[in-house]
């Protein structure tokens, strides 16, 4: 059976990640992971980083300004028709 | 963040109708579910949050216009920020014409570092974004420490924004690769590059925060 190397794991990173990949290509791919520490915190990092990402506070925190709130909920109101 | 999900939000019919109908509820409740990760965005394009409250409210604007003509080609929550990141392209636009250019952008400090994809950095990081790091903590996000999210935050500065519009659609409000290219008209390849690229920018950035947490040597 065919054998990634690093360099097939990395290219095929992005699509891997983004669950792109038909079964057998992932299969073969987390084959590798398992026994390339390299790849394997590789990936780690990059799965830590989009964890980070998720994790971020709302920006603002304080989110949509009362006063345009309070506008676009009139502005609902009042819309044609109704 | 949760509810930009859409866990908690009925079908995409019952929706459209009940907006159509003049639910106030409803429109309330996708306005405190979309509007913060919408902020976010449009603050990708524009300077200030000021602006990036007027492109939010501009952008809700042309929905409540627009609901009663709403197609169903694409699902509500697509559609809406299809408008947003119309709307805060316009304002963009006009902002850099009203300002000289190099006040309002860092010259290529992708370039300059060789990281985030100079191939398609025709837009320079906004100096503003850097203010994005002036992250106020709250009690429920102390799982990411401040530190760590201090240099999330100058990681996604440093992107150009395509990349950064990418990444935030996809990793910070959690929408899927589908939608992301719905919302900014992009082929699933090219929204791929653009993500990767960004990712591995701000891994990049936090290679020092992975060394401690990745496994044992
Ligand atoms: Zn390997």
């Amino acid at each position: 059976m065919k054998r990634f190397s690093c360099g097939e794991v990395v290219e095929l990173t992005p699509a891997y990640l983004d669950d792109g990949l038909d079964e057998p290509v992932r299969l073969l791919l987390e084959e590798h992971l398992v026994c390339c520490r390299e790849c394997g915190r590789d990936l780690d990092q990059f799965r830590t980083v989009i964890g980070a990402l998720g994790a971020l506070p709302p920006e603002p925190p304080e989110g949509l300004r009362e006063d345009v709130r309070d506008r676009l909920m009139s502005a609902f109101r009042g819309r044609k028709g109704h | 963040m949760v509810a930009f999900a859409g866990g908690t939000l009925p079908p995409d019919d019952v929706v459209v109708a009940a907006l159509r109908a003049g639910d106030e509820a409803m429109f309330a409740t996708l306005l405190d579910a979309w509007s913060r990760g919408m902020l976010r965005l449009a603050r990708s394009y524009v300077s200030t949050g000021e602006s990036a409250q007027e492109v939010v409210q501009d952008a809700w604007l042309a929905v409540i216009e627009g609901i009663d003509g709403f197609e169903g080609r694409s699902s509500v929550k697509t559609w809406v920020h299809r408008i947003l990141i119309n709307t805060a392209k316009k304002r963009s636009a006009r902002e850099e014409r009203a300002v000289p250019w190099s006040s309002v952008f860092e010259r290529g400090e992708g370039a300059a570092t060789g990281l985030p994809g100079a191939a398609d950095g025709a837009e320079p990081p906004p100096a503003f974004w850097k203010r994005f790091s002036a992250v106020r903590p709250t009690p429920e996000d102390e799982a990411l420490a401040s530190e760590v999210r201090e240099q999330i935050a100058e990681a996604l500065a440093g992107l150009p924004v395509r990349q950064r519009v990418v990444i935030t659609l996809r990793d910070v409000e959690g929408c899927t690769s589908e939608e992301v290219c719905e919302i900014l008209d992009i082929s699933t390849a090219n929204q791929r590059v653009l993500l990767h690229r960004a990712r591995s920018w701000v891994r990049e950035r936090m290679k020092a925060y992975l060394e401690t947490v990745g496994r044992p040597d």
